[in-house]
């Protein structure tokens, strides 16, 4: 069996090498860099909206158990439900259950990372439902049988004409007219057609919730598609699912947290579509659901929440910015990772949502660049928690013991100059000996890791304590 | 010893505390705290008494400066790793912010490209300053190339750890920098123009790369000419 470790080396060797992907996703990101300028030029202040968010989103974390039991207060009230799962398998177990007893068979799913993380859609297909994603990218990757490549662009790995090809393939009759157009428009009207259907089928809706808020009891849902409203619109059943640091105390902390989301996330002014929902159908309403359920999902996040230093990781609104910004992201690309969030985020909260110990690789996957830290909106402390997850990973899970003994080494040389100059005089000697002798590269050659991909660095005869002691102290 | 030279030529009484090894951050971005935290202590004990610590390389400046303060915490150590945290400069800040300087009297006839080195830039905060000094060398054309910010792979042991991919963002950062039309990359890091220079040179591309203080180390007087070595270990 491969461990979650050996898997991503492979993954990132192969997708390091594949240089149209790697070209496809720069192009994308060139595109969203060019947009972000665009979008940020909204504010007066970008820094002061990012401090702003930062603040409300802290707020909301450390008064976590006021604002939630307030929400679910108000949502009640509004004759909507509240369930509190612990654990995926309990979110997975209560919406499987009212699905069941509803006989639900057909379900329209707007886009939801925390689905994913929960493995929802397989979960109900199982139990013989047919389950829709009906937000574009997310539809395209489900119909390539994939997880989503990105958090906010689905399908930023593929091009115009692999859509293209999969649509012919999947969606034969949709595809009516000019079944060789790679147009966009023509693509898009193909999968309205196919979906249609879906959502004047189905029985639920499942949404994810961009925010949920504690003073108006009311969800928050950004898409750009709005095809969370017609999935809350016309199904009987609507199911809401977010993770308990969704919550933000106020309807007024959207005028903030709406407009950075769109900048940060796609470079927008605001989103297309953002909508509230506060509960089922009321009397005298002509549309809407007969039933209203929001899952609060914690799977690991409270763990996370007692973690004083960490604790801003639960700030993230999963706008993407980090993955978009990270040179590692950019390179290996999402489906690497082989976790639910991928990049920076991902590489953060995966060790403690799945366990330190499988996941710690993805803290070491990273230069340490702080890109990512630079572009968080709620200003994540990103590139310092991944040093954070690597001292725990240290202090707390395996580590390979020739790193130990290594670093034990390393410590001792490092404690007198005397040892320090011999150490450096030893493998610069060596180094220059065995290169000499041909035997560059091979297993014998203490820089073979390096040299694998570049060239060997110009090793000096002499260190920089020997000449500063001939003539540098003049 | 180019660094110690531009000092110098300013300037600067320069020493070199013979007992200094290492700042710690190998053991540190490792997750070695335990490892690091007495290498760090004698860091702080071997330049207690100077007035100002200059280092020709961002990323060891900010081991000092930005993460001294989390390891040494609790240590008796912990306020005077604070306040030897201000006084610890990178090279080019330190020629700017400290002694005033932007004409260090440097000659480089060349078409110079800059790469940010991500310690530097998003943890100490240093741009303008390099780009300050490239202008004022005489004959030096400076090109700024595309993403100049973006990281070039290097990131300590993960360009062991994970070769590959630090190796494909090396050719990125390789590629942008032959873009430009630039005959040499210059930073203010060592470990990332070791990286580069690695790519580059396996590549067989034309670019060279340099350091900062062997830029501003050529003068007119005593100009030896670009150096077939691609970057002088000025620092230790």
């Amino acid at each position: 069996m491969t461990t979650p470790a050996q898997e991503f080396l492979r993954a990132a060797a192969q997708e390091s090498a594949d240089i149209p992907r790697r070209k496809a996703i720069r192009h994308a990101v060139d595109q969203y860099d060019a947009a972000v300028q665009h979008g940020r030029q909204q504010f007066l202040d970008y820094e002061g909206a990012r401090q702003k968010c930062y603040e409300i989103k802290w707020e909301a974390l450390n008064h976590l158990d006021e604002y939630l039991v307030e929400f679910e207060k108000n949502v009640n009230a509004r004759g909507g439900h509240v369930f509190w799962a612990d654990t995926a398998e309990d979110a997975r177990g209560y919406i499987a259950a009212l699905a069941t007893q509803r006989g639900v068979r057909t379900v329209v799913k707007s886009k939801s990372m925390v689905t994913e993380e929960i493995h929802l859609t397989a979960a109900l297909e199982k139990l013989g439902m047919r389950v829709f994603e009906t937000d574009l990218g997310e539809f395209i990757v489900q119909l390539r049988n994939e997880p989503p490549f990105h958090i906010v662009t689905p399908a930023m790995h593929l091009t115009r004409a692999d859509i293209a090809k999969l649509f012919r393939e999947k969606l034969a009759d949709a595809m009516s007219s000019g079944a060789s157009s790679e147009e966009p428009p023509e693509l898009v009207a193909a999968a309205r057609r196919a979906l249609r259907q879906a959502f004047f089928s189905a029985e639920m809706g499942i949404t994810g919730a961009n925010f949920l808020i504690a003073d108006a009891g009311m969800i928050a849902i950004t898409t750009n598609e709005g095809n969370d409203r017609l999935g809350t619109a016309v199904p009987r059943i609507h199911v809401a699912i977010a993770g308990i640091e969704k919550v933000v105390p106020r309807l007024e902390d959207l005028a903030m947290l709406w407009p950075v989301l769109a900048t940060a996330g796609t470079g927008q002014t605001i989103a297309c579509y953002n909508s509230l929902i506060g509960g089922p159908r009321a009397s005298g309403e002509i549309d809407g659901p007969e039933e209203f359920h929001v899952v609060l999902l914690d799977n690991g996040r409270t763990n996370l929440l007692a973690d004083a230093e960490q604790r801003d990781v639960l700030h993230c609104i999963r706008c993407g910015s980090c993955l978009n910004a990270c040179p590692v992201f950019r390179t290996v690309g999402g489906h690497a990772y082989g976790t639910t969030y991928s990049g920076p985020i991902g590489s953060v909260l995966t060790p403690h949502l799945r366990g330190l110990n499988e996941f710690q690789h993805l803290s070491y996957a990273s230069s340490l660049c702080g890109a990512c830290t630079s572009a968080c909106p709620v200003k994540i402390d990103l590139h310092h928690h991944l040093l954070h997850n690597r001292r725990n990973a240290v202090n707390d899970a395996d580590r390979p013991w020739s790193e130990r003994a290594g670093f034990k080494l390393w410590k001792w040389a490092m404690q007198s100059a005397r040892r320090f100059a011999f150490v450096g005089s030893v493998g610069r000697a060596a180094v220059r000996g065995l290169h000499r002798l041909g035997l560059a590269g091979t297993f014998l050659d203490p820089l073979r890791t390096w040299t694998k991909f570049r060239a060997a660095p110009p090793i000096p005869r002499k260190s920089f304590r020997a000449m500063w002691r001939e003539n540098g102290s003049r | 010893m180019d660094a110690v030279r531009v000092l110098r030529r300013i300037g600067c009484e320069v020493d070199f505390p013979e007992e200094q090894t290492c700042c710690g951050q190998p053991a540190f971005n490792s997750g070695y705290w335990n490892d690091a935290r007495p290498v760090a202590q004698r860091f702080v004990r071997v330049f207690r008494g100077a007035e100002a610590v200059v280092c020709p390389s961002g990323s060891c400046t900010t081991m000092v400066r930005v993460f001294y303060p989390e390891l040494l915490t609790g240590t008796n150590l912990s306020d005077e790793a604070k306040s030897l945290g201000s006084r610890v400069f990178e090279f080019s800040e330190f020629l700017i912010k400290v002694a005033g300087v932007t004409d260090v009297g440097a000659s480089f006839p060349h078409r110079v490209t800059f790469h940010d080195a991500c310690h530097g830039l998003r943890e100490l905060h240093i741009k303008p300053e390099t780009r300050e000094l490239l202008r004022h060398v005489r004959g030096l054309e400076l090109i700024e190339m595309p993403r100049s910010e973006e990281c070039c792979g290097f990131g300590g042991t993960f360009a062991t750890k994970f070769g590959m991919i630090s190796a494909a963002m090396g050719e990125t950062k390789a590629g942008n920098a032959e873009s430009c039309g630039a005959e040499y990359l210059a930073s203010n890091d060592p470990s990332c123009l070791m990286h580069i220079d690695g790519i580059l040179r396996r590549r067989n591309s034309q670019v060279r790369t340099i350091h900062l203080a062997s830029v501003l180390a050529r003068t007119e007087s005593a100009d030896k000419g670009p150096e077939v070595k691609s970057h002088e270990r000025s620092a230790e």
